[in-house]
């Protein structure tokens, strides 16, 4: 009967202190990066093939080698493990930021040139060479973008509600949302055949309108309308419908006036990403809208310059003499393409958070 | 303004699923009746039938006849939006609506309701259905902050207030506490026995002892075995079915011993 309970044995207990570990100094990364781009820069300029790339690359692999094996010696497997991760994640959100600013500072550097006065007050009428601008493209990008987006928001607001709030996921609702799938896939220069097709079948071959890119552009709207949308729908908690629905408030008011404030943040931002996809579209204009020289504020008929067209146009189509008037006429056009879209996704961030719920105490 | 509630036969399905079998009860007015069961049993069912909030569940449907004061809830020219303004709903979580303040949370049944309501009467009605609540002290300096600012048990009895701000007849509460602390149910108890003074309540509780302080008459659901629909075993006054109910599971039930 001399049974003896043995513990589990814990190993390593011979050290006093289990709490603590070696932890490297907080500049020992930024100091091993320079002394691996140091050193790759001088390797390769020993073997002759030094430039940005190659410095950069070799740097990097050298800095994750050397702070590597430099916190495995001070800091453990475990941390030198969560290093890596870290400095992999952060290295690979750098190169996909690279092409981003690569194409904001290009625009810049390129589209300062003519990004003055007279790019903001003249057209193209009568202009060859030097001078011009845009006012005509400019106005033909806000008239046609805001009709395409009179047209897809209800439609696609409206949509939107049907699938979350009426269609009990029945067959209807279902196919209506596989078709937005497709929709979604649609090549741009198909709903700008779409469009002109329909517009040369009604008034006549040859249509050329505002309107015709507008309706081709909503084609495209749409379907990011509904998603956006019905994502924000679906997140309203089921919850607020219910106690709706318990003080007697049909459905109908339900919907109107608790489920689209809860969520109209979301749907804004939504609508406004949807407006930035559209407004850079240039194939669907080319064959609709096509492009003019002159001002044209009247969507009915004509043909109307938008800022994608008139950039291509400009590139394109630059004559032998002068061609540098041309090419930064197109780049200070899609300067001003950028700005806008930036301009749309502050209006959008800034209405979101105007009606975002606010829990304040 | 406070009406009884008869149960006539009633089964409740989910689509295929049968729920609920063959309930028969009556609520009466001007008292607290508490459900009672294990989950899954069918209680909060049938609080959900009792003003047409549970077929807003894509799928479910009821069989049978509930009476509120004799109208047949479940007739076919019955409005679902009409029963609901008379039998008003408080919900296990908390949900005031967070883009509103705490005074429009209140008035949302009446102005959701597209009811015109001059200033005066509007602030009167805040003012008693948060008296009405006992959240008037905590809540009359800040009523235009948003009410998901609250606590867990302030937006509960915001909820309710905001439920007896519509003047229904018989209100619902399916298990009004369990997402709060003793200090929140203690208040929220008191509550619902001041409550009953002018409205018929339902409350649907796990806590035994809930249902003992506050209710006047119990109902005990339970199911015979899993899959099959729950029942209602035994109904009678609260001191009957706690000290010496007629049915073995009741008595299993309420002193901890199943099966």
């Amino acid at each position: 009967m001399s049974t003896t309970m043995t513990s589990p044995k814990r190993t390593g207990s011979t050290t006093p202190d289990l709490l603590t570990a070696g932890q490297l100094p907080k500049f020992t990364g930024l100091a091993a990066l320079v002394v691996s781009i140091a050193v790759a820069a001088g390797l390769l300029a020993l073997l002759q093939s030094a430039n940005v790339t190659s410095v950069v690359a070799v740097g990097a692999l050298l800095f994750l080698l050397s702070m590597f094996i430099l916190s495995t010696a001070v800091e453990g497997v475990r941390k030198a493990k969560d290093r890596l991760a870290k400095y992999v994640v952060t290295g690979f959100f750098l190169v996909a930021l690279a092409p981003l600013i690569s194409v904001i500072w290009g625009t810049i550097a390129n589209g300062m040139a003519r990004f003055d006065g007279v790019f903001f007050t003249w057209s193209m009428r009568n202009v060859l060479g030097e001078g011009g601008g845009a006012i005509h493209a400019i106005w033909g990008t806000l008239i046609i973008t805001g009709i395409a987006t009179l047209i897809s928001v209800p439609i696609g607001l409206l949509t939107a509600i049907y699938l979350v709030e009426y269609s009990n996921n029945g067959k209807l609702g279902a196919s209506i949302r596989f078709f937005v799938d497709v929709m979604t896939g649609i090549p741009s220069i198909v709903a700008g055949l779409f469009a002109y097709t329909i517009f040369s079948m009604i008034f006549g071959a040859g249509h050329k309108s505002g309107i015709s890119g507008a309706v081709a552009l909503s084609i495209l709207m749409i379907p990011t309308v509904v998603r956006s949308t019905e994502e924000m729908l679906r997140i309203v908690p089921n919850e607020l419908r219910e106690a709706s629905y318990a003080l007697g408030v049909p459905k109908w008011r339900t919907i109107l006036k608790v489920v689209l404030p809860t969520s109209i943040a979301g749907i804004i931002t939504g609508v406004v990403l949807a407006i930035a996809r559209v407004i850079g579209e240039t194939a669907p204009l080319l064959v609709t809208a096509s492009i003019t020289s002159s001002m044209n504020l009247d969507p009915s008929q004509h043909p109307m310059a938008t800022l994608p067209v008139f950039v291509y146009n400009q590139y394109m189509y630059a004559p032998g003499i002068d061609t540098a008037a041309y090419h930064a006429r197109a780049w200070a056009g899609a300067l001003t393409l950028i700005l806008i879209v930036m301009g749309l996704n502050a209006i959008g961030r800034f209405i979101a958070w105007k009606f975002a719920p606010k829990a304040g105490r | 303004m406070s009406k009884r509630i008869e149960i006539k036969d009633l089964d409740i399905y989910y689509g295929k699923f049968h729920a609920v079998k063959s309930v028969n009860m009556t609520i009466e007015p001007r008292a607290v009746t508490a459900f009672i069961g294990s989950s899954g049993c069918g209680k909060s069912t049938v609080l959900r039938s009792l003003n047409r909030m549970h077929e807003v569940i894509p799928g479910a449907y009821v069989d049978g006849q509930v009476l509120l004061d004799g109208v047949d809830l479940y007739a076919p020219n019955v409005d679902p939006v009409r029963v609901r303004r008379q039998v008003g709903m408080v919900f296990q979580r908390p949900n005031p609506f967070p883009t509103m303040s705490i005074k429009e949370n209140i008035l949302a049944g009446v102005r959701l309701n597209n009811a015109r309501i001059s200033k005066s009467a509007a602030d009167e009605l805040v003012e008693k259905s948060l008296k009405g609540a006992n959240l008037w002290n905590e809540v009359k300096d800040r009523l235009d902050r948003p009410g998901s600012g609250l606590s867990g048990g302030q937006q509960q009895r915001l909820c309710i207030a905001r439920a007896i701000a519509v003047e229904p007849d018989v209100i619902l509460m399916d298990e009004p506490c369990s997402a709060l602390d003793p200090i929140s149910t203690l208040a929220i108890e008191d509550l619902i026995k001041d409550l009953k003074e002018e409205y018929t309540v339902v409350i649907v509780t796990h806590n035994m002892q809930q249902a003992a302080r506050v209710s006047d008459q119990t109902a005990f659901f339970n199911l015979k075995a899993h899959g099959q629909p729950g029942e209602l075993i035994e109904m009678g006054p609260t001191e009957k079915i706690f000290h010496n109910p007629d049915q073995k599971a009741t008595e299993d039930y309420i002193t901890g011993r199943f099966g």
